[in-house]
């Protein structure tokens, strides 16, 4: 089942067109990888989904984004956000405990019931695979966990507020090899339950976690197909050389 | 070589004297009004000047009781913080977060204006359109009272306040904000529950030195507030200010008189809060880095 429906996207940031014309479906319950070195428009596209690049006043978009059939602009961004989730490249615990930052998104978005959160914030905290390093120092600042685990935190904070997707924006950019595959076995597990998105500079990561791929270049989409097709014969010759590293 | 080493040694040991000055000056400032101040206790005890009910330098035996004075400082400060406070951080929100680019640079411009009208302006501007309001409104007998000084001080605060709260705001990593928007925040729920938890050490410290300014302040108060030395009942009452009431009577107090002496002692008390004050916004400041 298709997730989410791209059309025909393009993005501007002032005059430069940062993405162009990309058309491309997310299925549900897969991991879609995204690679592209930089400037490709990769986490342009990422933040298109969840409307993050909104914030910026010179951000222009044409095309059409659909979360399930329905166009993104028109449900509430609010609800959007909660619905697509996004874990960002470095690891950034709010200024609160370590319980208060995974039930702070719980609480905004209006439960209010103690034992409810409390049950959420378990419940995320053991989907993030941080419950057991972390469950008899709830109280304590979120900013004393390793980089690992404050990433991990991060993961469970989104996952707390109950999303349908899941965006990872370069999530291991800033870990330890352990801590990287700590985060891609996460990832891995999630997909049953969720859609996820993974933007990644790292290819082998892309090889390693993901169902399928899409090679993006100077903000257009090259090719998108299964990981095992890509990875052994891409269609064309830029993905090719991206992959084995020629040029990025 | 020896050239070059001899230029740094010089240089080196310029900018650290220029270092140095200023300390030593805070001292020399700090050491003679002490000498100053300090004589007054030879003939009063100081429970006597701080507690003393009735200041009345020029009587004999002159009475010399700061206490109205204090709490005609305090009273005057405490309704500047507590009108300055909700404006100016409101405002560095709206700055910081709010306002779209040029609105953002004029509110800006108009802030550091307002910073560098001078004090003796602010109060003749109150002094014709301030007092007769508060006067009217309350139906009083005169304008000149603690309120009218707070709402004019609150203004003089509210520079301090804004830049230095919206640079803290400013500071913050961007990611909090979109951390939180990415959880489906509301703007407002991003700003109220992680932004200014986040920035709440600097916008004290804001706080606190917008305090210590209006604390400080002597033209517009002295203009303002109806210079009465006594308790205020209320804030709809003339009061005097400890500042006020030092630079309205030095130039009258003979030299070598208690008088004199109580007035340097005032100038040790205003030292000591503004130092605290001063110290808590710094503790306040450091705990942010």
């Amino acid at each position: 089942m298709v997730k989410l429906e791209i059309k025909n996207a393009n993005a501007w940031f002032g005059h430069a067109h940062v993405l162009k014309n990309a058309t491309l479906d997310v299925e549900e319950h897969e991991i879609l990888s995204v690679i592209g070195p930089s400037n490709s428009g990769k986490t342009t596209f990422l933040r298109m989904l969840n409307r993050l690049n909104d914030l910026n006043p010179n951000y222009k978009m044409e095309g059409t984004v659909n979360l399930d059939g329905g166009n993104i602009n028109r449900i509430g961004v609010e609800l959007l956000r909660k619905k697509i989730g996004m874990v960002f490249a470095l690891p950034l615990p709010l200024p609160l405990s370590i319980f208060e930052n995974v039930a702070y998104g719980v609480r905004m978005h209006g439960t209010r019931d103690k034992n409810k959160i409390e049950n959420v914030v378990e419940e995320a905290l053991k989907q993030g695979y941080l419950w057991d390093e972390v469950k008899d120092r709830l109280g304590e600042s979120a900013f004393k966990l390793s980089g690992g685990q404050q990433q991990r935190l991060c993961i469970a904070r989104t996952l707390a507020v109950e999303p349908d997707v899941i965006l990872f924006d370069e999530p291991c950019s800033g870990l330890d090899p352990i801590s990287t595959a700590k985060v891609e076995d996460a990832m891995v597990k999630l997909k049953e339950k969720y859609t996820i998105v993974l933007v990644t500079n790292n290819v082998k990561q892309a090889a390693r976690v993901g169902d399928r791929t899409a090679f993006f270049l100077s903000g257009e989409l090259i090719e998108i197909d299964s990981t095992d097709k890509m990875f052994t014969v891409p269609k064309d010759k830029r993905t090719d050389g991206y992959i084995r590293g020629k040029f990025g | 070589m020896n050239m070059r080493k001899l230029k740094e040694f010089i240089i080196e040991k310029l900018i650290l004297l220029s270092g140095l000055a200023s300390i030593f000056f805070v001292i020399l400032i700090f050491l003679f009004l002490m000498k100053e101040g300090l004589a007054l206790f030879n003939t009063i005890k100081v429970s006597a000047f701080l507690l003393g009910k009735s200041w009345y330098p020029i009587s004999e035996p002159p009475l010399l009781g700061i206490l109205p004075l204090i709490l005609g400082s305090l009273l005057v400060t405490a309704g500047a913080t507590v009108i300055s406070i909700p404006i100016g951080v409101g405002a560095a929100i709206y700055i910081a977060e709010i306002a779209p680019g040029a609105l953002k640079e004029i509110l800006k411009g108009g802030i550091e204006l307002l910073a560098a009208i001078p004090s003796v302006v602010l109060g003749f501007v109150g002094m014709v359109t301030l007092v007769p309001l508060v006067k009217n409104v309350f139906h009083l007998p005169t304008g000149l009272t603690a309120l009218s000084g707070s709402i004019m001080l609150a203004f003089m605060a509210m520079p301090t306040i804004v830049s230095i709260a919206e640079d803290a705001l400013y500071s913050i990593p961007k990611n909090y904000k979109e951390g939180a928007l990415a959880l489906g925040a509301t703007h407002w729920q991003a700003i109220h529950r992680v932004m200014l938890p986040a920035a709440s050490s600097g916008i004290l410290a804001a706080i606190m030195l917008g305090i210590g300014r209006v604390i400080g302040e002597t033209m517009a108060v002295m203009m303002i507030t109806g210079n009465a030395a006594v308790i205020p009942q209320s804030i709809l009452v003339p009061v005097r200010t400890l500042t006020a009431t030092v630079a309205a009577e030095m130039g009258e107090a003979v030299v070598g008189s208690e008088h004199y002496f109580a007035l340097f002692a005032i100038g040790i008390v205003l030292f000591i809060i503004s130092f605290i004050i001063n110290v808590t916004a710094d503790l306040f400041l450091h705990k942010r880095q």
